[in-house]
């Protein structure tokens, strides 16, 4: 449920530049973010360091962003996706078990606020963190990274599939919806199935005869079941380590509060 | 219901991820033998219907509107294994590009949203038909009844995952009511969009529905009863 993913569709996610972070290969920092969601999430929900570890992370992000150029509204919007969950979280301090502390007049969960806390903290981090990557790598560049750490090669070729024509799909639903509400719709009520069915029915008959006439073309061009690319660049131990400082750094943070509280 | 990083823990995300890569690479044989080598073009383009339907918001009840997840429609328009990879695709856009559903938790959006919730529409879309009569309602009455039960099966699979990879303390009768009367609700919208696309190509391209094929008779050529009319010549023609 909810109000679905970003209005702006795949191009949108990307924000061009020239920072450090934007001309890092991209299977680099695919790795680097993917580590620092773990230590994130290796983080002790109950220990009492926790939330020094938390704003530790925290620095260390917008650090990254602000050095990516990557702009405070676009991390804020980011966090949208996080509202289902928030819901969740909210619950916990009301259901969870263990001794109550009162807040505001309501007797909650001490251990549920300690758990929620956490929770809302990590899928905050690991956002901001995976939304900096991809504002700062084009989406194929994305892929190239994918394909590098040995991902399937019939899945990075969906994929590409899926994010070169995502847009063109997105502009046909678009144009249905500017067609519909000309004439005078407006969905209100389960009615409104008759109409929107038939046209989500329609959209799936063109993506997939459009399928069917890509398929055509490549043959037509030679394909043999390979995408070509060029020989992958060399990456040296240097921009690993430029990668990976964010995770190290991350990894230092945990352990230096932990020790210390 | 993408599960963000840090709702499970590295064990149980770690298991989930195991689990998602074996069922992708048993999906990635499996849909060879539903596309062919058109696998990549046609599974790349039905993604992005899945991913682009998914925006589209339809009204539910008074007042709320939802979305479409797509799992079990997938399944019976192009056949289950090559739903799982679609599934997984989607989810690994949404979570790299725009942050939906934690990178950590990937393998247990793709265990949750791509093989539960495939293989629970898909099964009982398959139970069902093979009981139900073989006709157009029947088969839109087991795909309605497949999504809707997709959905809270696998929000169920979630509250057992949580129970596993979660901090202990929270009482699971309250966590299941809770994700469980929410996806029921969730799932009658998913049945009555699945039924309304369904529905819909069945109308005008069935040959496009895999799920659809027993209902497909062979078309004898037969002779017209009257004769064609004449071939239209020179100005008729345009």
């Amino acid at each position: 449920m909810g109000a679905g993913h970003s209005a702006g569709g795949i191009s949108a996610a990307y924000v061009a530049g020239d920072s450090p972070v934007h001309r890092l290969e991209p299977h680099t920092k695919l790795v680097a973010v993917v580590a620092f969601a773990l230590v994130v999430v290796t983080t002790p929900v109950q220990a009492a360091s926790a939330p020094v570890a938390y704003a530790g992370f925290l620095a260390l992000v917008l650090g990254v962003a602000a050095v990516a150029g990557v702009r405070a509204a676009r991390l804020a919007r980011s966090l949208l996706v996080e509202l289902p969950f928030v819901f969740f979280a909210l619950l916990l301090p009301v259901v969870s078990g263990g001794p109550r502390v009162q807040v505001l007049g309501l007797s909650l969960s001490e251990h549920g606020l300690w758990t929620g806390g956490g929770l809302l903290a990590k899928a905050t981090l690991s956002v901001l963190a995976a939304t900096v990557l991809a504002a700062t790598t084009e989406p194929r560049a994305l892929l190239r990274g994918l394909q590098r750490l040995h991902l399937p090669q019939v899945l990075v070729q969906i994929l590409m599939f899926m994010v070169r024509y995502a847009d063109v799909v997105l502009g046909e639903l678009r144009r249905m919806r500017v067609a519909r509400e000309s004439r005078g719709f407006r969905p209100r009520h389960v009615g409104a199935l008759r109409v929107l069915g038939p046209a989500a029915g329609s959209l799936f008959i063109r993506s997939y005869e459009r399928g069917e006439r890509v398929h055509l073309a490549m043959l037509s061009r030679g394909f043999t079941g390979r995408l070509p690319t060029g020989p992958p660049p060399v990456v040296g131990a240097r921009s690993w380590a430029t990668a990976l400082t964010l995770p190290l750094a991350a990894a230092v943070v945990l352990g230096t509060s932990s020790l210390l509280l | 219901m993408h599960v963000p990083d840090g709702f499970l823990d590295t064990t149980t995300s770690l298991s989930t991820a195991a689990v998602a890569a074996v069922g992708v690479a048993a999906a990635l044989r499996g849909a060879r033998h539903e596309l062919d080598e058109r696998t990549a073009p046609l599974a790349g383009l039905t993604a992005a219907f899945v991913f682009a339907v998914q925006m589209m918001n339809f009204p539910v009840l008074y007042g709320t509107s939802g979305h479409l997840i797509g799992g079990a429609l997938t399944a019976v328009l192009v056949g289950p294994w090559t739903a799982v990879l679609c599934m997984t695709v989607v989810l690994m856009v949404q979570g790299l590009l725009f942050a939906d559903g934690g990178l950590t938790a990937l393998g247990t959006n793709v265990t949750l949203m791509g093989l539960v919730a495939v293989a629970v529409g898909y099964g009982v879309f398959r139970a069902l038909v093979a009981v139900l009569p073989r006709t157009r309602a029947g088969l839109l009455a087991s795909a309605g009844v497949g999504a809707f039960l997709s959905v809270p099966t696998a929000a169920m699979v979630f509250v057992g995952l949580f129970s596993l990879g979660a901090v202990a303390d929270v009482p699971l009768g309250t966590v299941a009511t809770y994700m469980g009367g929410v996806h029921l609700l969730i799932g009658l919208g998913e049945a009555a969009i699945t039924v309304a696309v369904l529905g819909a190509v069945l109308a005008v391209r069935p040959d496009l529905v895999r799920g659809a094929r027993h209902l497909q008779a062979a078309v004898a050529l037969a002779p017209r009863a009257h004769p064609a009319p004449a071939v239209p010549t020179g100005s008729d023609a345009r």
